[in-house]
């Protein structure tokens, strides 16, 4: 899915008037950024659903998405900059909103690591965790709506782009967005099968080695466990 | 007038602190204006099992209800009817005894006179304006034992409620928690930790004995030799 | 519930007197701020947008220091406990302790807003000072509400003075953003402008969708 994207990117899509090439990094940009944002959405209903139920299966799928999504953030800063180095000449642009939001957002989770691994318990750490992914989860759209208030709008606005542009643009943007998506979900089941394994692991070496009670000797982990 | 229903009602408790488990499978049940006595070497499950009963742990397994009330559900239920005396005071250092218990009193909405009055029964009065950073070990486990009782709960859970306290305090203090031999005048459900056999069984009428988490020996206290409790030990 | 607000936050200006941990360290470091501010700006007079922005900087990093400190005596020497053994509802704690932030920080810009007219502002702040506290409030209810959150979940780490700022200073982006905003026409030569009607509302909004996040989510903080 994602390689017809980056097909129909390369060989489909026009030239911006203006921009030239440089315009197809929209096509990666963009879908990163809105799957990243809806991922840490996602994690946030993951960790209210964990709070309510104690299970720690949606403790581990809040854990996987955030991963996830701050992997695509990182990816939005990379294009985000190497298209405003393109575009206008800077590797950083403080009134693109994009960009801005990404950077506050990355700072945010990316203190959901150590908050993580500073605490001991285990069922506090992932309920802490949870509450962190809620406030985080709520706090994104909010930032993004202040940080646009604030900063004029100089890029070429993508609202108005893909409403108003060919067909062959809109068609490319929703194929581009749909491997995005299919990349992240995979993405997150991906590590979720090899955390699964993981544990799994642990648990039948502990059984061999006759100590079902000990703590288990593999070292502190900030991954939850199940 | 006493509750018909068992105060404490454990079925297959358990709790695990990560992948430990602390307490296991406990069951025991525990009239109303009975005492039971906790033996069981450090680590064995004692404190767990009382801030359990406390509310202040949620039970990972089994059943526990506390003055017939499941938990921890109906945690907010009995909150207010219980006494908890822990390892730890629960008194802020730097605000005084009576400031302290004041403090404690407001959010058990209780009269400020109740505070005078337990600060006597203590034998705190003359020193409940000190800050509590100032004052012994001795006398801090005492406003402890003050703010325990102080809202008249129906049950108290005693963590080693005699630690730190001389000969002569532990007198004073043994009618308001009724431990000790000191026939306490009403009769409150208590649960109560010790390492002393012979002192820990004198005035009990259940003794339960905890090893690694799980029970070791559940009897009538009157049943029980000193040396099985000294085999908890070993 | 009003009533155990009132003993809990009773308390803790009780201990805060007693103890001074918070609010003169907060004074002291908002100061302190100004005079680094003078020397790395190389200005002695500020006006506008470049006041407002050190005016905000200032009290957010200074606010920081408070909600480093909330619940500390809480932790280490049982307050948790024994206001989670009282028959009270567990939000009184998070209201109480919002309200003891929202003070502080009121107390603290009783000092360090004169002392920035004092040592750093252009402009006077007679004129504009009505319309200054108003934006003040605000912005130290989102503050106080954000704070508390943050140092709930803190407190149980062992890197808690890393974390608090950490998580505190992208949360609270929002709200410096649009304080610094609403600042700056009052800051401005030649008499206070208008206040931003859209920042102020922004604002408003900020602090109402997060007192309703704290509000469900706080419970969960206390729970062991």
């Amino acid at each position: 899915m994602l390689t017809l994207a980056f097909a129909l990117v390369f060989f489909y899509a026009p030239n911006d008037a203006d921009q030239g090439f440089i315009f197809k990094i929209f096509y990666v940009h963009v879908p990163l950024a809105i799957v990243a944002l809806v991922g840490f959405v996602v994690a946030a209903v993951f960790g209210a659903l964990h709070l309510r139920s104690q299970e720690s299966k949606w403790d581990m799928r809040s854990y996987v998405t955030i991963h996830i999504s701050v992997i695509f953030a990182v990816g939005v800063l990379v294009t985000g900059s190497i298209w405003a180095r393109a575009s206008w000449g800077h590797w950083f642009v403080w009134d693109e909103p994009m960009l801005v939001s990404f950077l506050i957002v990355f700072l945010l989770y990316a203190t959901y690591w150590p908050l993580r691994f500073s605490i001991e318990d285990k069922e506090k750490q992932s309920r802490y965790a949870s509450v962190f992914a809620i406030v985080a989860g709520a706090f994104v759209p909010l930032n993004f709506a202040a940080v646009r208030m604030a900063e004029s709008f100089t890029h070429p606005q993508t609202a108005t782009t893909t409403t108003s542009a060919p067909a062959s643009v809109t068609l490319t943007f929703l194929v581009a967005l749909a491997g995005m998506a299919l990349l992240f979900v995979t993405l997150c089941k991906y590590e979720m099968a090899s955390k699964h394994a993981t544990f799994r692991l642990r648990a039948l070496r502990r059984r061999l080695a006759g100590d079902e009670d000990e703590l288990s000797m593999t070292g502190r982990s900030a991954a939850p466990q199940l | 007038m006493p509750d018909p229903a068992p105060a404490l009602v454990l079925r297959g408790a358990g709790r695990r602190y990560g992948e430990r488990a602390a307490l296991r499978d406990v069951t025991l049940e525990l009239e109303a204006g009975r005492t039971l006595v906790v033996f069981g070497p450090n680590g064995a499950g004692k404190t767990t099992l009382l801030r359990m009963l406390a509310t202040l742990l949620r039970p990972h397994a089994g059943e526990v209800r506390v003055l017939g009330r499941p938990l921890p559900g109906d945690g907010y239920a009995v909150r207010g009817r219980i006494g908890f005396l822990g390892h730890e005071a629960l008194l802020y250092r730097e605000l005084s005894g009576r400031e302290n218990l004041r403090f404690h009193a407001k959010l058990h909405r209780v009269a400020a006179g109740r505070v005078d009055e337990v600060l006597d029964a203590v034998g705190m009065t003359a020193r409940c304006g000190d800050p509590v950073a100032e004052l012994s070990r001795g006398m801090v486990q005492r406003l402890a034992i003050a703010r325990a009782v102080l809202h008249e709960p129906e049950l108290l859970l005693l963590d080693e409620p005699l630690a730190n306290l001389d000969p002569a305090a532990a007198a004073q203090v043994a009618p308001l928690i009724g431990v000790g031999g000191a026939g306490p005048s009403d009769r409150r459900t208590r649960v109560v930790t010790s390492h002393d056999p012979a002192g820990g069984l004198q005035g009990a009428d259940v003794a339960l004995g905890l090893k690694g988490g799980r029970v070791a020996l559940l009897a009538a206290a009157t049943d029980v030799e000193p040396a099985q409790i000294a085999e908890l030990y070993r | 519930m009003m009533s155990a607000v009132a003993a809990l936050l009773a308390k803790e200006l009780t201990l805060e007197l007693r103890t001074r941990e918070s609010v003169p360290s907060m004074v002291l470091f908002s100061i302190a701020t100004y005079v680094v501010f003078h020397f790395g700006l190389d200005r002695d007079r500020v006006t506008g947008d470049l006041a407002s922005g050190v005016l905000w900087v200032t009290l957010l990093f200074s606010a920081i220091l408070g909600v480093n400190r909330l619940f500390v005596a809480e932790y280490e020497q049982g307050g948790f406990d024994g206001f989670l053994l009282a028959p009270v509802d567990r939000t009184a704690l998070l209201v109480a302790k919002a309200l003891t932030l929202f003070a502080f920080l009121g107390i603290v810009e009783l000092v360090a807003v004169p002392a920035f007219a004092l040592l750093l502002l252009g402009p006077p702040l007679t004129q504009a000072l009505p319309q200054l506290v108003l934006v003040l409030a605000l912005a130290n209810a989102g503050i106080a509400v954000i704070g508390t959150l943050v140092a709930g979940l803190a407190i149980q780490t062992r890197a808690r003075d890393l974390i608090v700022p950490l998580i505190a200073l992208p949360l609270l982006v929002p709200v410096l953003l649009a304080a610094a905003r609403c600042a700056t026409p009052l800051l401005s030569d030649g008499g206070a402008g208008a206040l931003p009607g859209n920042w102020l509302a922004i604002l408003a909004i900020y602090d109402l969708l997060f007192a309703l996040i704290a509000y469900a989510v706080f419970d969960f903080l206390l729970e062991d």
